[in-house]
């Protein structure tokens, strides 16, 4: 813009370059080419006996996936508990972030955005060790829920999703309680002169506005959760999602692991396109 | 748009339950490091300052610290001078693939961590082993820089996005150079975005697992390594404890840091 204004164009070129070379050189060299790698292995095969990777080009790990209901369970078990965790936060974090941003006022407002905030801070670990705890035999939830007559999740699929929705609330909150803190009062004012009720307002001014910041914030919720194999490992008992079985396979089969990841990567590569139509990207 | 009072109530009433959810979990974890009960059964029976001195004399968990340092730092760097060089390009300037590069730049962070990790595993076995070079604290500095450079890439871009252009024509027009303005008039408008995301990179380093654990190697152990490690071993989880609890009431302090010397109001953005 303004640098570009005065310059002869040569000149403004040889900055972009210069600007532009380092960072797209390191994201091309480490990222892009480990993804390559990554890629390209999933085309070799395993020697069954010494588990080394053998460079012959084959399909057949594709093919396995395919074929496999074991694989087909697992990615539909994983693909449901990422659109639970979103649809989850989603739900706890519109009438969070509603009341942050246009109902609290002053200092009220700025310390629930640091309360939230915060725990962002306190660590992954942390956070699903903590609920490990809770859920625990003897934890607080068995506890409490012991005088109604009741029993606690325990470690499975239902604490996975709810410690997933625990994790990634805050990246939720945050996008959809900026676009609600931009939003003009005067387009509210006017939508009420107009004779619009509070349900009407929601619908036709609120409502557009944070549809691209719930989008933003799905990204984190629903990719972090397609990839999470530690929470499951924490409290998911026996559940089997797609993270682990690439974990447990990366050592033994790294064609077959590499062939594997390539269903996480295909699931968020479609959605990241998706959601930059609606142009969610500008508000993450 | 009015809302009624009891439209008000009722969602003060569900922000209150949200953040009391948010914090019971991490009070608990406070509370458990001083449960006498190495079990944490509940409610505890009685309290200790045994687990805070056990952990403190852990050799394990300190050295551990000090790897998680040294990462977070190394990755910081990286990431403010790509990040921000980054930003600059994308801000500037209009060219043909400006998309692609945000698009670039935002995919180390969108895609699952386990897949990056295995992809820079993968990728250093055939590049680096060859070399020489083992997996170690510069492998992890490497995985870390790769997604922390689209937190300074944003904090950076959405600073850039609200200086005025004018200053820096002004700048221009009373005679600076190019790059007396950059000194003088955009680095330090620059400066709280440079540090909230400078924070926000090295806090998401400090706290990785993921990546970590792909591209590290059997020697170098960060803290959320150790902990992942200890988190099987019974007799180690007060120690474990403590640190959760370290760590909790450690988060206060970058969040206060970023308030004071941040006028953005969310103190930095992912």
């Amino acid at each position: 813009m303004s640098a570009t204004r005065h310059e002869p164009r040569a000149r403004a070129r040889g900055r972009l370059a210069a600007l532009l070379a380092p960072p797209l050189l390191w994201l091309v060299l480490a990222y892009l080419g480990s993804l390559a790698v990554l890629l390209l292995s999933a085309f070799w095969t395993t020697d069954p006996f010494t588990s080394d990777v053998v460079h012959t080009w084959t399909t057949d790990n594709f093919r396995d996936i395919l074929t496999t209901p074991v694989y087909r369970t697992v990615a539909l078990r994983t693909l449901g508990i990422a659109v639970a965790v979103t649809l989850l936060d989603a739900l706890l974090a519109l009438p969070m972030a509603f009341f942050m941003a246009r109902v609290a006022a002053g200092r009220l407002r700025r310390a629930l955005l640091v309360a939230v905030l915060t725990p962002l801070w306190a660590g992954y670990l942390v956070k699903a060790y903590a609920w490990r705890v809770m859920l625990g035999e003897h934890g607080i939830v068995n506890a409490v829920l012991a005088p109604l007559g009741l029993h606690g999740p325990g470690y499975g699929t239902a604490a996975v999703v709810l410690v997933l929705a625990y994790l990634w609330l805050p990246y939720m909150i945050l996008p959809v309680h900026a676009a609600l803190e931009r939003l003009p009062a005067h387009q509210l004012e006017a939508s009420a002169d107009l004779g619009a009720g509070t349900l009407r307002t929601l619908r036709s001014v609120v409502a557009p506005a944070v549809r691209p910041a719930l989008l933003a914030g799905s990204v984190f919720t629903f990719s972090l959760s397609l990839g999470d194999y530690l929470t499951v490992q924490i409290v998911g008992g026996r559940t089997q999602l797609l993270g682990n079985v690439i974990a447990s396979q990366v050592t033994l089969d790294l064609p077959l692991a590499a062939a594997l990841s390539a269903v996480p990567v295909a699931l968020v590569v479609c959605y990241l396109a998706a959601v930059r139509r609606a142009g969610a990207l500008d508000s993450l | 748009m009015h809302l009624t009072r009891t439209a008000r109530i009722v969602l003060g009433c569900l922000t209150a339950a949200g953040l009391a959810l948010i914090y019971l979990p991490l009070l608990l974890v406070l509370l458990n490091s001083v449960n006498a009960d190495p079990s944490f059964a509940w409610p505890p029976r009685a309290l200790t300052g045994e687990w805070w001195s056990r952990a403190l004399h852990s050799a394990g968990a300190r050295d551990a610290l000090w790897t998680s340092l040294r990462a977070g730092l190394g990755a910081t760097a990286v990431a403010l001078v790509l990040g921000s060089l980054a930003a600059f390009a994308v801000h500037r300037h209009r060219f043909f693939g400006r998309q692609t590069v945000s698009f670039l730049i935002v995919l180390p962070i969108a895609l699952p961590g386990i897949v990056t990790g295995i992809a820079l595993n993968a990728a250093f076995r055939t590049v680096l082993a060859p070399l020489g070079i083992g997996f170690g604290l510069f492998t992890v500095v490497v995985g870390h820089a790769t997604f922390c450079v689209v937190i300074v890439f944003n904090n950076v871009a959405a600073r850039l996005r609200r200086i005025a252009p004018s200053l820096a024509e002004a700048s221009a027009d009373l005679g600076a150079r190019p790059w007396q303005t950059l000194r003088y008039v955009t680095f330090p408008a620059l400066r709280p975005a440079l540090f909230a995301g400078a924070l926000l990179a090295f806090a998401l380093s400090f706290d990785e697992v993921v990546v970590t654990t792909f591209t590290a190697g059997a020697g170098t152990k960060t803290l959320p390594i150790w902990i992942y490690e200890n988190l099987a071993r019974p007799h180690q989880a007060p120690v474990v404890d403590v640190l959760a609890a370290l760590l909790i009431a450690l988060s206060v302090i970058p969040v206060y840091a970023a308030q004071r010397l941040s006028s953005d109001t969310a103190g930095g953005r992912l």
